[in-house]
């Protein structure tokens, strides 16, 4: 308890300069992040962040100094190559855009580290701490990082705001923005721009490997929550900016825990807790539509058993055993039974010592159900020319779709027809 | 000596990324192997903990687990929560590798892995851990003999399972058509990565094992398109990754890891470039690898 009051109090310079730093660093990232996951470019992120590791060893090669802005600036340079060829890999040759991009990130990975050792070993002193690129230093962030840091986040958040416009066409449309007279070359490359420069900024907290998790996972689980890029950008960054809080937390409270990862994971505990939970796009939303449309068409199956029968017998308030409702229709005993209990719920069957029996309001909707049904086979039978032994599975189908809209226009195009291509009467609520 | 044994299980390793990398880069799924040889790292830091040694077998089985456990997390990701394939696999793979460095962190006593050692692996020790028997005698570097395992067994996987990989690979609706079992194959082929990534991990780490995967067979197939000559084609690319990536490692004093790699890049290059000039000469006078 002491630590949180001590972490919350941000009495410590430290702790202000680290939670600060890694949110900014976390929420820039996830705003540039979102342009590159509706692009569909998201393992691009992945292959810069691995290409900047060469940059920045050359750069500490040929500048001799550790200075971050140099840095910065070869890891621009490589990551910059390193788009250039993937895009040059995948225009020239057979290979997939998916080989491209492995094949720039293994291999720019592994020049770099091989500089990387080479200048470990070379026994020059000044080199120490260019391996926190591997995995990140977001627990040593000084004053001066963090000046950097929100300089370029804030440039970064000037550019998107100046061509929010534009990003959003080349994102959803680019053909459509090509022919409107957009420069989509122009804004590809400062798109692309800016993104290297968001990786070459969040490598220094997270680490090479987990900088992909940055850009790619808070926009993904926004996804879930809008269809608004707007209000996905601004989701993404809270995503960022609440996981950046929370690593840093963690790692405060047990300081042999990296930031990093734990920032990773929590970005990645909210994104898959909007893939599971989010309402509408979520799984769990979509399982529940689902099981309530399968829940409506068993409903709606055995009322039609309790028709079809009455239609038959020419009784259609009569009590039916579960047998003879079996006898109708292909339906396990389960399902039956399933169905039954749904209905006498909403008191559209009734039980009567063993037996069932449909009450009017069943009966109403079990009509409805019919007639829809009748009315398709005769629209198939009538404006489609097939023949009447070819229209009821497909009626089987869409007689649970069918709207009230659409069952007035189907009425009135086949001029309230009284029977179906089988001779059945169709049946007409009178109301 | 030292160099022999390095560059030998550099090969062997090679020889087995480069076989399996090819099913890979035909199927489009070059960014999922990349994916699984980072998600592994969790399925090693708990069978080391539940181990507690460094013994090969629960590794092994830790890191099949993981594999066969990430495709099927993203391919749930892709297919039930519609979230496009690209950002499925990113989502999956960062996660599983920030748990395995969390998992590495919190058992630091207990797990003899640390963090320089999974992203390019010690393959300069390989010559250190000798294999002894009961008696003494020395049968060589341990690596050696866990790498020549390996290829045993892909080699066999890719001989018996030639015709069904083939035909999933190719033509996946007439392999249904025909009966076999493309998901058997699929998960098969998934497992074949796992376990070949987790015995790279320790000699040349996640990151490069994804080079020897993918780039080899990548070059291979830009030169060819027999399946059979990718195959043979980007082996031996693979052994001269390793033979190249020793030399200009110790010119360099660099990572050998690091080198390899980096010779794999300069042969794409190299295959690229001539790929790209028979194209330009619009007709082909020659085609030196598919007669």
């Amino acid at each position: 308890m002491n630590d949180l009051f001590q972490f919350f109090s941000f009495s410590d310079p430290n702790v202000r300069y680290v939670t600060l730093g890694t949110m900014v660093l976390a929420a820039t990232a996830a705003m540039v992040g979102s342009f590159s996951f509706l692009r569909k470019r998201a393992l691009v992120g992945d292959a810069i962040a691995h290409s900047i590791l060469p940059g920045v060893c050359l750069a500490f090669m040929v500048s001799g100094s550790k200075n971050p802005l140099v840095l910065i600036i070869g890891a621009i340079i490589t990551g910059w190559i390193s788009l250039l060829v993937i895009d040059g890999i995948s225009r020239t040759t057979k290979l997939k855009n998916d080989a491209a991009i492995g094949i720039v990130l293994s291999v720019f990975f592994g020049l770099g580290i091989l500089l990387l050792t080479s200048i470990q070993h070379s026994g020059n002193a000044s080199q120490a701490g260019l391996d926190k690129f591997l995995f990140g230093k977001a627990a040593s962030l000084t004053k001066d990082d963090i000046i950097t840091f929100s300089s370029i986040g804030i440039v970064l958040i000037i550019v998107v705001l100046l061509f929010y416009k534009e990003f959003k066409l080349i994102s959803f449309n680019p053909d459509y923005a090509k022919v409107i007279g957009l420069p989509v070359k122009f804004l590809e490359f400062i798109l692309a721009t800016i993104t290297v420069l968001a990786v070459a900024v969040g490598i220094q907290a997270v680490g090479v490997v987990l900088m992909a998790a940055l850009l790619i996972t808070p926009a993904s689980g926004a996804r879930f929550w809008t269809h608004r890029l707007g209000n996905m950008i601004v989701i993404a960054m809270v995503f960022g900016a609440l996981s950046g809080f929370f690593g840093s937390y963690i790692s405060y409270v047990a300081p042999n825990m990296p930031t990093g990862p734990w920032v990773v994971m929590c970005l990645s505990i909210l994104a898959i807790g909007s893939i599971w939970f989010a309402p509408k796009r979520g799984m769990l939303a979509k399982y529940k539509i689902q099981a309530e449309n399968k829940k409506k068409i068993l409903v709606e199956n055995v009322l039609k058993l309790f028709y079809h029968l009455g239609e038959s017998s020419n009784n259609f308030e009569a009590e039916r055993s579960i047998d003879e409702l079996l006898a109708t229709r292909d339906l396990r005993k389960i399902e039956l039974n399933r169905g039954l209990q749904l209905l006498r719920k909403d008191n559209s069957v009734r039980l009567k010592e063993g037996n069932w029996y449909i009450t009017s309001k069943g009966l109403n909707e079990a009509k409805r159900v019919i007639k829809l049904h009748r009315l398709w086979e005769m629209y198939l039978n009538q404006r489609l020319k097939l023949e009447p032994d070819h229209v009821h599975n497909d009626a089987e189908a869409i007689e649970h779709i069918i709207t009230p809209e659409l069952e007035k226009q189907l009425e009135k195009e086949l001029n309230y027809p009284i029977k179906d291509p089988h001779e059945s009467i169709i049946p007409y609520n009178k109301d | 000596m030292d160099a022999f044994w390095i560059i030998l299980t550099g090969s062997l390793i090679a020889v087995s990324c480069s076989l399996l990398g090819c099913y890979l880069v035909l199927r489009k799924m070059a960014m999922v192997g990349d994916a699984i040889s980072h998600a592994v790292l969790p399925g090693i830091v708990i069978a080391y903990l539940l181990s507690g040694s460094r013994e090969t077998l629960p590794m092994l089985v830790g890191a099949a687990v993981l594999g066969v456990l990430t495709t099927v997390i993203i391919e749930l990701f892709y297919k039930r929560a519609k979230l496009q394939v690209d950002a499925s696999i990113g989502i999956t793979f960062t996660w599983l590798f920030a748990i395995g460095i969390i998992l590495i962190s919190l058992f630091t006593g207990q797990v003899d892995l640390d963090q320089d050692c999974v992203l390019y692996g010690e393959i300069a020790y390989v010559p250190l851990d000798l294999w002894f028997s009961e008696s003494g005698l020395n049968y060589g570097p341990r690596a050696v003999w866990i790498g020549g395992g390996l290829l045993v067994i892909i080699l066999a996987f890719i001989f018996k399972g030639y015709k069904g990989l083939f035909l999933t690979t190719f033509n996946e609706e007439f392999a249904k058509a025909l009966g076999i079992a493309v998901g058997f194959w699929h998960y098969s082929l998934m497992g074949a990565v796992s376990l070949t990534t987790v015995v790279s991990f320790e000699s040349v780490g996640a990151i490069l094992v994804v080079a020897f995967l993918i780039v080899p067979p990548s070059a291979a197939y830009l030169l060819t398109n027999k399946l059979k000559i990718m195959l043979l084609l980007s082996s031996i690319f693979g052994i001269l990754c390793s033979i190249g990536g020793y030399y200009l490692a110790v010119l360099i004093n660099g990572s050998i890891a690091g080198a390899m790699a980096t010779v794999a890049g300069i042969i794409f290059l190299i295959a690229w470039l001539i790929s790209v000039l028979r194209k330009n000469r619009a007709i082909k006078p020659f085609d030196i690898f598919s007669s």
